[in-house]
């Protein structure tokens, strides 16, 4: 059985029907990547994952490691090991960077049975973890994401995720909005973390991240529909013919859908 | 008007007695003071809402309510029962039961020379020149029917005296006890706290009870910050909730002193919180700082009236509210520049969050400015919890609960951090930390799906 189960996803919000169908399964140890053109439902596949409930699932069953992942809430989700990197990090003025790190990561220690770490034996996984994605400390001291860069703020998505060290990971645009130094540190923090025990779920609209992440799979998600599927060679396809022609024929096979 | 007319009555018969007994009666610019400010509150009444500094608050649970002033104090609390408020290495603590001093549960030990610290009531008799010097002096019982019967009333309360240059670190703590009686009872504190020249001191004013009880507690603080001194008032209201808490801090600041009033309240049923500073002297500079934090039916009612008198002075108002259950929040926030106040710097922000679909909160800023060259701007927010923030938090393995509390206390420390950092602030922190964690309603999930949509963000300049 693989890692993730996705079958038949239906999802809606406020009544408009974004997912349309949505099978795909992911096994421990592989990198998919999810393509798509603007507004195709990549997001709302990523926030559904993570359990956020503005996400309303009409059909359809997701499995997580054997377990329902539709009847866990965010943190629960999150305790199991999923893990989201946002496309929009959030700021949270008042609330420290490091101090919340440390909540996080105790509160999924202590979901999962195991005892509560400390500030001092935080403090050494946190500054290696650190140095890798190249993140100055003292930015740490500061409030969640509060007045970081736009590269700044992905660099810390996935200081999280190193931290938390999820089953599954799901990068929503990480490369976005990132120059090519940014992006070779936050691409060098994920191949860091590849492993056989962990899943990778990459969403992109750029195959340029692609070249420094290569996965083992490509998905076009079209319309809220996985159109085509198909190993790295995919993406360059689209990057050259980019997704007109998928587009034209998600339109002719509207009526096809159940 | 015809419930105010009656009450009147009791508070007549109260002070005809009043006046025979209470210590000072016997001087005559105390006597004249009391009988010129009880005619006042004869003459005006309560306020009612159809005034305008009382628009969001009715009264009407006090109007009706017969209270009675205390005489002697019967039973006494122990002094382990008191131990809940110690406030770790204070200057001084100060206590008052049911508004009168108590000697022997008050701690005066280390107070060092040049500063002087008793009670009105002691100082009135031993040393009534001091008082009468600044007593009433600040306070004008003309504007405000509670003054005028604080005024009336005033017998107990601090006196306290910071001598020139002296700089006290510690703070000096003054404990307002209500217990429980059988009867309705109301007790006006009033405090006098001088700051002289270059000094520094810390004040903490905090009223709190044991057991319940309809009481009504109206104090009045003159606060005197002469030239170049720095003083920090905080007032803290924790009683519990059938109690009714009037109270008005008058700060007198002259040339380029610096005064920080921080308002913390968390209890009380109906309070209403007046800060009035006034800066009287070139360069002033005022922070008045505040969080107000309500559920059930708790009404918390803040009115700031900052009077910019003389030019280059500063003024800085933020306050915080937190309005769960069926609690109903006020900021009333006048600021008024008098015409020779030029370069006056006036800031006012106030930032809500109401967590439940009951909750209220009225925010009024009103300027008022005679003077052409100044800087004047004001702010307010009502909003919810972001459920943005809430849904990163929880993302990431925290749950609801903690996660809902995490948010509301960055959300009070933003009024922490506006205070020096000492035993007091330390103290308050605890207290907020407490609260928030022992009060679960707070953190309960609240489905409100367009909560965002809500928000409302008014910015001007004025
Ligand atoms: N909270 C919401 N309320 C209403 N509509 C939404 C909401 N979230 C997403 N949508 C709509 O759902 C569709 C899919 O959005 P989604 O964010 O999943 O797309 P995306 O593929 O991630 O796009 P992008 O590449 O721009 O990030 C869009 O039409 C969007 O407007
Ligand atoms: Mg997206």
């Amino acid at each position: 059985m693989s890692l993730l189960e996705i079958r038949n996803l239906h999802v809606s919000v406020d009544g408009h029907e974004i997912l349309k169908g949505i099978n795909l399964a992911v096994n421990a140890g592989e990198v998919h990547s999810i393509m798509g053109p603007n507004g195709s439902g990549k997001s709302t596949l990523a926030q559904v994952l993570s359990r956020r409930d503005m996400y309303r699932v009409t059909s359809g069953e997701i499995r997580f490691n054997g377990k329902d992942l539709l009847a866990m809430k965010p943190e629960e989700a999150a305790a199991e090991g999923v893990f989201m990197a946002f496309q929009y990090p959030v700021e949270i003025p008042g609330i420290s960077n490091t101090y919340f790190l440390r909540s996080a990561l105790n509160a999924i220690r202590k979901y999962r049975g195991e005892e509560e770490i400390d500030a001092m034996d935080f403090l050494p996984v946190f500054r290696e973890k650190l140095k890798l994605l190249e993140m100055d400390e003292r930015l740490m001291n500061r409030s969640v994401n509060e007045g970081f860069s736009g590269g700044e703020k992905k660099r810390n998505e996935i200081l999280q995720m190193a931290i938390l060290d999820p089953k599954l990971a799901i990068l929503d645009e990480t490369d976005s909005g990132l120059d090519i130094d940014a992006l070779r540190i936050v691409a060098q923090g994920v191949n860091a973390m590849r492993s056989p025990d962990r899943a990778m779920l990459v969403v992109t609209h750029y195959q340029r991240l692609l070249n420094y992440i290569v996965p083992d799979f490509v998905h076009v998600l079209v319309d809220g529909r996985i159109m085509r599927s198909g190993g790295p060679q995919l993406a360059l396809e689209l990057e050259a013919k980019g997704y007109a022609s998928m587009e034209a024929e998600a339109r002719q096979t509207v009526p096809a859908s159940a | 008007m015809t419930t105010t007319v009656q009450n009147v009555e009791g508070y007549l018969e109260n002070f005809a007695e009043f006046a025979k007994r209470a210590s000072g009666h016997n001087l005559p610019w105390l006597r004249k003071l009391r009988e010129d400010a009880f005619a006042r509150f004869c003459e005006t009444g309560f306020p009612t809402t159809h005034d305008e500094d009382w628009r969001f608050t009715n009264i009407a649970a006090i109007t009706r309510t017969e209270f009675s002033l205390l005489q002697g104090t019967a039973s006494l609390p122990a002094k382990s029962d008191l131990k809940q408020w110690n406030l770790d290495s204070a200057a001084a603590q100060l206590v008052f039961v049911d508004g009168q001093f108590v000697s022997n549960l008050s701690s005066t030990d280390s107070v060092p020379p040049g500063v002087t610290i008793s009670n009105l009531r002691e100082a009135i008799t031993k040393d009534s020149k001091a008082v009468e010097e600044h007593f009433g002096r600040y306070l004008n019982f003309h504007r405000d029917p509670f003054c005028a019967l604080n005024t009336a009333f005033a017998e107990d309360g601090a006196f306290v005296r910071i001598g020139r240059g002296i700089s006290l670190e510690k703070p000096i703590h003054l404990l307002f006890v209500a217990t429980e009686r059988e009867a309705a009872t109301m007790t006006h504190p009033r405090n006098l706290l001088l700051v002289e020249r270059e000094a520094e001191a810390t004040f903490l004013e905090e009223y709190v009870s044991l057991g319940g009880g309809a009481c009504l507690s109206n104090s009045a603080t003159e606060l005197v910050a002469l030239e170049n001194s720095t003083v920090s008032h905080y007032m803290i209201e924790r009683e519990h909730t059938e109690a009714f808490n009037v109270s008005t801090l008058r700060i007198q600041q002259e040339r380029s002193s610096n005064v920080a009033s921080h308002s913390v309240l968390l209890g009380g049923g109906l309070v209403r919180n007046n800060v009035h500073p006034v800066l009287a002297g070139e360069g002033g500079e005022c922070l008045i700082n505040g969080l107000f934090v309500g559920n059930g039916r708790q009404h918390l009612d803040n009115y700031m009236y900052v009077e910019h008198a003389s030019p280059h002075s500063s003024s800085r108002q933020f306050y915080n509210g937190i309005l769960d259950g069926h609690a109903h929040g006020v900021f009333h926030g006048r600021i008024v520049v008098h015409k020779n106040a030029q370069k006056t710097d006036a800031k006012q922000t106030n930032r809500n969050l109401l967590l439940s679909d009951d909750a209220q909160i009225d925010t009024k800023p009103q300027l008022e400015i005679y003077a052409d060259d100044v800087k004047c701007t004001h702010g307010a927010t009502i909003g919810q919890i972001e459920e943005n923030a809430l849904f990163y938090l929880r993302s990431r393995g925290i749950d609801e609960i903690l996660a809902r509390r995490l948010l509301l206390s960055a959300f009070a420390n933003e009024c922490l951090e506006r205070m020096h950092h000492g035993a007091a602030r330390n103290y308050v922190e605890r207290m907020i930390a407490a609260y928030l964690l022992h009060n679960a309603q707070f953190l309960a999930a609240q489905p409100s799906p367009d909560a965002d949509q809500i928000e409302r963000h008014l910015e001007e300049v004025g």
